[in-house]
C-alpha cells in the first residue's frame, strides 16, 4: 500500500463523512439521507399528479432488516470474489519469488 | 440512478428495453468470444464484475442530504468494453431488481441503458482520450469518474423524456439537481477507489493487462524486465 492509496482512502472517507457532519442535527425535513430513487419518484408524482405507476414489484423485502441483509449479501458476494483474486494472485507471486 | 418499477410509461420501458437488448446481447456474444480465446482473462471478468456489485450495494450519503450509490462500471468498461459492460451491469441491476425492489423489471432496459451502456461508454471514451498521455492510474480515475456521472445524468435524461412536463428544460434541471448533484462527490470517491483496485491488478496480474491491451510495457517496467531476464519457458 503506497501513501497514495492511504491518501485516497482518506478521500473516501472525508467525502463520505463530511455530507454527515454538514446535516448534523438537522431534522428529517433537510437532509434525511433518503434514497435519489424516492426523490425522483416523489418528483414524477408531482409533474404528473395523474401518473399511476403501472407495475409494482413482484417481490419486496418485507422490512428494512432484510433489505439490509440482501444488500450486506450483495456487497460480500463482490467483497469474496475480489478478496479472493488479490489474496490468491499475491501468494502466487510471493511463492515464485520465495522458490528462486 | 434505477428508476423505480413502474415509474416509466410502457412505451418508454419497450423503447429501452429494445436498445439495451441490443448491446447486451452482442456483449454475450462478445464475452463468449472472450472467455473462449483468452481462458485467462476470466478471474478479472469475475473481478469487474464483483466491483460493481460491491460498489452498487454502497448507499453513500451525499452533499444534497440524500443517498446513492457509485456503480463500479468505468473499471469494467476500461477492461472489457461497453457490451460486456452490459452484461456485467444486468446481472447487478437483476440482483437488485428482484432481490431488493431496486429498479424494476419493467425499467430494466433503461436502468441498463444509463448504468451499463452510456456511463460505461463515457468512461471507454475519456480512456481513450487519455490512453498513453498520463499514467494509467489517473487516467482510469478520470474514466471511472465520467462513467460513474455520466451514468446519473442518463438517468435525468431518461426520466425527463418520458415525464417532459410543461417545461422540459425545467423538470431536466429538477432531475439533475436530484441525481447528478448528489453524485458528484460519490463520482469522485468511485474514481479514488478505482485507482487502488487498479493498481492492486497491475501489480499482480499485469499480463492481462497487457493481453487485453489496455496498458502498454512502459506501465510495468519490472515485469516485463523480469520476463527478459528469466529468458523463457517458466511458467
Amino acid at each position: 500500500m503506497e501513501t497514495k492509496h492511504i491518501i485516497m482512502i482518506l478521500g473516501v472517507i472525508l467525502l463520505t463523512a463530511a455530507p454527515l457532519i454538514m446535516y448534523a442535527g438537522k431534522g428529517e425535513e433537510q437532509g434525511y439521507f433518503g434514497g435519489a430513487d424516492d426523490a425522483a419518484g416523489e418528483a414524477i408524482e408531482k409533474l404528473n399528479p395523474n401518473y399511476k405507476p403501472w407495475f409494482s414489484p413482484i417481490w419486496e423485502p418485507p422490512s428494512g432488516e432484510i433489505e439490509s441483509l440482501l444488500f450486506a449479501l450483495q456487497a460480500a458476494i463482490g467483497a469474496i470474489i475480489i478478496g479472493y483474486f488479490v489474496g490468491y494472485n499475491k501468494a502466487k507471486i510471493e511463492l515464485k519469488s520465495g522458490n528462486q | 440512478m434505477h428508476i423505480m418499477e413502474g415509474f416509466l410509461p410502457p412505451m418508454w420501458c419497450a423503447f429501452w428495453y429494445v436498445l439495451s437488448g441490443i448491446v447486451v446481447g452482442y456483449g454475450v456474444i462478445k464475452m463468449n468470444k472472450l472467455m473462449k480465446e483468452q481462458p485467462e482473462v476470466k478471474p478479472l471478468l469475475a473481478v469487474a464484475g464483483a466491483y460493481m456489485f460491491v460498489l452498487s450495494s454502497l448507499k453513500l450519503p451525499s452533499v444534497t442530504g440524500s443517498c446513492s450509490h457509485p456503480c463500479g462500471n468505468g473499471l469494467s468498461a476500461v477492461l472489457f468494453g461497453v457490451p460486456i459492460t452490459a452484461v456485467l451491469a444486468t446481472v447487478v441491476l437483476l440482483f437488485q431488481a428482484l432481490l431488493l425492489a431496486h429498479g424494476g423489471i419493467t425499467t430494466l432496459g433503461a436502468n441498463v441503458f444509463s448504468m451499463g451502456i452510456m456511463g460505461p461508454l463515457a468512461g471507454a471514451i475519456v480512456w481513450k482520450i487519455l490512453k498513453g498521455k498520463i499514467n494509467s492510474s489517473w487516467a482510469i480515475m478520470l474514466a471511472a469518474i465520467a462513467a460513474d456521472w455520466i451514468t446519473y445524468v442518463t438517468t435525468s435524461i431518461q426520466l425527463t423524456l418520458a415525464f417532459p412536463g410543461n417545461n422540459p428544460i425545467a423538470t431536466l434541471t429538477t432531475f439533475l439537481g436530484i441525481f447528478a448533484i448528489t453524485q458528484v462527490p460519490l463520482a469522485i470517491a468511485e474514481g479514488l477507489l478505482t485507482v487502488i483496485l487498479w493498481d492492486k491488478i497491475k501489480e499482480l496480474r499485469p499480463d492481462i493487462l497487457l493481453k487485453l491491451g489496455v496498458i502498454d510495457e512502459s506501465e510495468v517496467p519490472n515485469y516485463t524486465s523480469s520476463l527478459n531476464t528469466s529468458t523463457g519457458g517458466a511458467e
